[in-house]
């Protein structure tokens, strides 16, 4: 048999009942456009966080109070509110050879209002100049905040462009007044826009002297995080190693059990990526189910597709049919089925990725791996599932097929 | 030629064993009209079923073209049918929702010879039937019973098989249209280039046949010249088929 003949032999036979083949392929359309939608949102939420990390600085290094255990995750740190980090590690860590330059921080939430009378409630950071290289954030206008506000504990304040917005609007917030905690803060700076790292907003945020939040705000000397820049990449192990051997003798602990953790973007990086594989993952296997359903709906098809022609199978065979050419022509309807029906279901995942990108601000992403994917599992499932049905109708004795009413 | 040695045919096991078919022996030359005559339930079909390779029997022998087909595999079988054989049905079994044409192309598709034009095939197999081109185009579904009929026998005689087999071809006609298909039977036998078995209940119809095999409970129990072979009755204009 003629590959041609074949095939329009099937898309005839597809033709004949075109609601039943269109249902029938409508399953398979469903289960393969959710798989592309949610490979893409699974691997867009990927990329976002990969690069909002990347965003945060390079080279970058940061200790955390208390302990990180292994196996849950950086996310939730033994005693999160521990406060082992102080004022006296920042010198110790500015020793080791390899640091390019050692950043603390001492955050809090705050009400902020403005003298505009608006108000927002967002992360307000205490930093030394240093903040501004080793997180590599920028200035959009006025400056940022400098040594001399440390050592004179000034109430100054400069503004995530996010806050800027919220508390004045478009008018210039430079010069301005903002109440922090009930306290006057002059503006001097507001920062350039980073855009949404994921969970966290790093325009969400306002800056003053440290000293000016651990004296004035805080009123304890704690450290939230120390973020250490180290020069060479090709040091960051050795200099991670020197940091906790450091920050051990510091602090008057072993080496096994310190009060502190110190975390590389790549282990960041790392946890969070096996978390968005097991998110995808998980995603997909459930769109997974909705192909395997539309699978069983094709096979249902074709076994009464195969019982309602038992005649013209019987037919088919005196006048010459091999087995083969009937399995041939069976595999080939349910193939066809199934092919068709992932193209149209393919064509809808895009759309579907394009939907979720412009509406949810997710960067859903579809990937040529998707749609390949996709393609060789809706041919193996009109195969996997096609090839019992032909098999059945190939099986038929012509005779009693011939007979069949 | 077909030559059938000690043709048994039996359905079932020990206790319940039914003898279809009991040392059937005859031989058919090319080119002969032969009827196989019986009545219901004697076994005509299940031997044009062992004469059209659908079926194969439990004992005897059947060498057709000079080659015993015992040997012969699935495949084998299936591309003989194909280029040997012609089957007509009493239902014809035709593919409703496909066009006359279509229908009469089928067994082309499965045929490894290269068979030139396979569209002036059957339309040269639909005149032989006797089908007016104007209904070509029709699907199957819309045609009278003696309409199919003919198509089914363009169908049989598109590959230009040695042997027609022709089952009650005439069995869900009525007796005029049956009359036009017999007369197509008796007019491709004149000319001698088909080997042709026509399994009947009805004297009637076996007697448009050269010869005449009638058999009874799975037996041979005469095979006889028909020598004044019944003309068909006049086909009169007014026959609708
Ligand atoms: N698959 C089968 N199993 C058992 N008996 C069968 C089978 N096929 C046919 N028979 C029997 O064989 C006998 C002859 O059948 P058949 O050849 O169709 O007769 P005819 O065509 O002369 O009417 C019948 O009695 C029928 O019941
Ligand atoms: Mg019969």
């Amino acid at each position: 048999m003629r590959t041609f003949d074949l095939f329009s032999e099937s898309c005839r036979a597809l033709t004949i009942n075109k609601i039943r083949s269109g249902l029938t392929m409508l399953g398979i359309v469903i289960g393969i456009a959710s798989v592309i939608t949610m490979i893409s949102i699974g691997q867009g939420a990927q990329t976002m966080i990969q690069s909002s990390i990347e965003g945060l600085g390079s080279n970058l290094l940061t200790v955390m109070p208390g302990v990180i255990q292994p196996g849950r995750g950086i996310v939730s740190s033994g005693r999160g509110a521990a406060q082992t980090l102080k004022n006296s590690d920042i010198e110790a860590l500015k020793g080791i050879p390899g640091v390019a330059a050692v950043s603390p921080e001492s955050s809090r939430r705050f009400q902020i209002v403005a003298s505009t009378g608006q108000n927002t409630n967002s992360t307000v950071i205490g930093v030394l100049p240093a903040y501004e290289h080793v997180r590599s954030v920028f200035s959009e206008q006025g400056s940022f905040v400098a040594d001399a506000h440390n050592r004179s504990m000034s109430r100054v304040a400069v503004l995530g462009p996010t806050v800027a917005q919220d508390l004045f609007g478009d008018a210039n917030p430079i010069d301005k007044t903002v109440r922090i905690n009930k306290v006057n803060f002059k503006v001097i700076g507001v920062l350039k826009a980073k855009g949404t790292a994921g969970f966290f907003n790093p325009d969400d945020t306002v800056f003053v002297p440290l000293s000016t939040m651990q004296k004035i705000l805080a009123g304890a000397d704690f450290l939230s995080l120390i973020a250490l820049s180290v020069e060479d990449k090709d040091q960051m192990p050795r200099v991670q190693e020197d940091a906790h051997i450091t920050l051990a003798q510091e602090h008057g602990t072993s080496l096994e059990s310190p009060d502190f953790s110190i975390v590389s973007q790549a282990d960041i990086l790392g946890a969070l990526t096996q978390i968005t594989v097991v998110f995808t993952l998980f995603l997909a296997s459930i769109a997974g189910i909705s192909l395997l359903v539309g699978g069983i709906g094709i096979m249902n098809m074709m076994l009464t597709t195969v019982t309602e022609r038992t005649r013209e199978i019987g037919l088919r065979k005196a006048i010459g049919a091999r087995n083969r050419d009937i399995i041939a022509q069976f595999l080939l309807e349910s193939v066809l089925l199934t092919v068709i029906g992932g193209l149209i279901g393919v064509a809808i995942g895009i759309a579907a990725a394009l939907v979720v990108r412009v509406g949810f601000n997710i960067a859903a992403e579809v990937s040529l791996f998707s749609i390949l994917l996709a393609g060789g599992v809706s041919t193996t499932i009109g195969v996997l599932f096609g090839f019992y049905p032909a098999w059945r109708a190939a099986r038929l004795n012509p005779i009693e097929a011939l007979r069949y009413e | 030629m077909i030559e059938l040695r000690s043709i048994t045919k039996t359905y079932g096991e020990s206790k319940n064993v039914v003898t279809v078919l009991q040392e059937v022996t005859c031989t058919i030359a090319d080119g002969e009209f032969v009827a196989i005559m019986g009545p219901s339930g004697s076994g005509k079909s299940t031997l044009m079923h062992i004469i059209g390779l659908l079926d194969s029997p439990t004992c005897g022998e059947y060498i057709l073209d000079g080659v015993s087909v015992a040997s012969r595999s699935g495949d084998d079988l299936a591309r003989i049918r194909n280029e040997k054989i012609g089957f007509i049905f009493q239902a014809f079994n035709l593919l409703p929702r496909a066009t006359v044409l279509r229908n009469v192309m089928l067994p082309l598709i499965y045929g490894t010879r290269d068979s030139g034009s396979r569209l002036e095939r059957a339309q040269v197999a639909l005149r032989a039937a006797g089908l007016g081109e104007e209904r070509w185009q029709n699907r199957s579904n819309q045609l009278s019973g003696g309409q199919m009929q003919r198509v089914a026998v363009a169908r049989a005689l598109v590959t230009d098989p040695a042997v027609l087999l022709a089952d009650e071809p005439t069995g869900n006609l009525d007796t005029a249209t049956g009359d036009v298909v017999l007369e197509s039977f008796q007019a491709l036998h004149d000319q001698g280039n088909h080997t042709i078995v026509l399994i009947t209940h009805e004297q009637y119809v076996a007697e448009h046949a050269a010869r005449i095999i009638s058999i009874r409970d799975g037996r041979i129990v005469e095979d006889k010249k028909n020598g004044h072979r019944r003309a068909v009755r006049s086909i009169t204009p007014a026959v609708s088929v």
